[in-house]
């Protein structure tokens, strides 16, 4: 829950988290605090156990081991129904672009002439207007992931985790998702973002988790991070090095 | 060949002025299968949602029974049917033997199975793209399965129409339960094959080619549904 005092959003804490297969480890990690202020960037290669953890932190997977806390508090149901999460692959329901997020307001009980002015505010929002009666599959791939990420602030989440959003997009749609991220960032919802984009998380990010095979090799102040890294997995990373 | 021609001649004219035991038959067959895959939808559909969303024991043994019931011999069913329903078997009091309602039957036990191993087989896929996104939206396993039927609609109907084509083709089962009994059970194929081994080739020509219409316009609309879906990106990939 947004902290009434402070103006933060809720903290989210990792204790001890593993996830083993096969004898692999795939997440190891034995602390990480998420509190600062703004966007969240979780850095690393691929398999370095990002989406992993985004979907930990969401409850979408159980980890072997450890816990996730919000606000100190296991993650229950209540904290789940106040997050949301955008995929890499936009999934949208084989409806209209309304009817998408019609979806979400509907389950929210809400009535239907105040979900008729949610859905036209929220397609603004995203500028989509106009293509609110057109089947949502249609739409490019910039204002699909849009779409989905309209449909997930629909739920008025605390907690907003984006799994690599913009990784097929070009810059103009990046643009713009980013400029959503950053508007929602600043309405109080914490934000939690896989990137592989160094120049995304330079533009994003308030702090920075750097990930390599499982582990979180650093998490810091974005600035710090970016700029004067402390470990070498971070350092390779941010000079363009293939970090394997 | 001249007498093909005027065989067909006569059939074409059988249809065309509106023969009126023809178009009996053709409503009876018309009657007896939408009945039947109406009923079956209603039963495989859900069927079929559950074995693509729920997890239990025996669920992979279910799903290649139903998978197995879909190539069942129709003259096998027709002959379980027509015990079930005889004199002596266990629904005999009800009567139903030799009428439309035992041919509805009969095609509903060959049909479900075809519904039920489709819409498995569309939910499933549906559903594993779905998943993850469903479960963030806070959608429980239950409550997934009107949304994903919803959403399988294009394709579900497609499954419908298949349904239907077997329904209204079928003759084994029919002709056992039904017993083709001229104005009360007589439908299509079975008068087909009835009028053929009597000689009578118009008739059962005339009915040939309003099934072949009937199977050619189902598969253009399976067709055009299909077209539609590609085109709103609506089929699964």
């Amino acid at each position: 829950m947004r902290d009434v005092v402070t103006g933060t959003p809720g903290i989210l804490e990792v204790s001890n988290l593993s996830i083993t297969r096969d004898g692999k480890t795939l997440l190891e990690v034995p602390h990480l605090c998420l509190d600062g202020p703004g966007p969240t960037l979780i850095l690393g290669p691929n398999g370095a156990g990002k989406s992993l953890l985004l979907r930990c932190l969401h409850g979408l997977i159980q980890p072997d081991r450890g816990r996730v806390c919000q606000n100190g508090v296991v993650l229950n149901a209540d904290h789940k129904a106040r997050q949301a999460m955008v995929f890499q692959s936009p999934v949208l329901l084989r409806r209209s672009v309304a009817a998408n997020l019609d979806f979400v307001l509907k389950r929210q009980s809400m009535p239907r002439i105040l979900r008729k002015q949610r859905i036209d505010a929220l397609l603004a929002e995203g500028g989509l207007d106009g293509k609110a009666g057109q089947p949502a599959r249609s739409l490019s791939g910039g204002e699909a992931q849009r779409l989905a990420i309209l449909r997930a602030l629909a739920l008025e989440p605390e907690t907003l985790f984006l799994d690599e959003p913009t990784s097929a997009l070009d810059p103009s749609a990046t643009q713009m998702i980013e400029r959503m991220v950053l508007r929602a960032s600043a309405r109080g919802v914490r934000i939690v973002m896989v990137t592989h984009d160094i120049g995304q998380a330079r533009r994003l990010a308030s702090d920075i988790v750097m990930m390599q095979a499982g582990h979180v090799v650093e998490h810091g102040i974005a600035q710090k991070v970016l700029n004067e890294p402390e470990s070498d997995d971070s350092r390779r990373y941010l000079a363009g090095g293939l970090v394997t | 060949m001249q007498g093909f021609a005027s065989e067909f001649n006569h059939a074409l004219s059988l249809i065309l002025n509106g023969d009126a035991e023809l178009w009996a038959i053709v409503l009876l067959s018309l009657q007896v299968s939408i009945f039947a895959v109406l009923i079956s939808a209603v039963i495989g559909m859900p069927v079929g949602a559950a074995l693509a969303v729920a997890r239990f024991p025996g669920r992979r043994a279910l799903i290649i029974l139903v998978n197995a019931l879909m190539g069942f011999p129709p003259v096998v069913v027709g002959l379980l049917v027509y015990l079930m329903l005889s004199r002596s078997g266990p629904l005999g009091v009800l009567e139903l033997l030799y009428t439309p309602t035992a041919m509805i039957i009969a095609q509903v036990v060959l049909v479900t199975p075809i519904m039920a191993a489709l819409t498995r087989q569309v939910i499933e896929m549906l559903a594993e793209e779905y998943s993850e996104q469903l479960r963030s939206l806070g959608v429980s396993r239950l409550a997934s399965v009107p949304v994903l039927l919803w959403d399988a609609r294009l394709a579900l109907v497609t499954a419908l129409l298949a349904g239907f084509g077997r329904a209204i083709a079928e003759v084994g089962a029919v002709i056992i339960v039904g017993g083709n009994i001229n104005h009360v059970t007589r439908v299509m194929t079975t008068t087909i094959a009835l009028e053929t081994s009597k000689g009578n080739l118009a008739l059962a020509l005339a009915l040939g080619v309003i099934l072949i219409g009937l199977a050619i316009t189902v598969n253009a609309m399976v067709s055009a549904l299909t077209l539609r879906a590609e085109r709103e990106g609506l089929r699964h990939a």
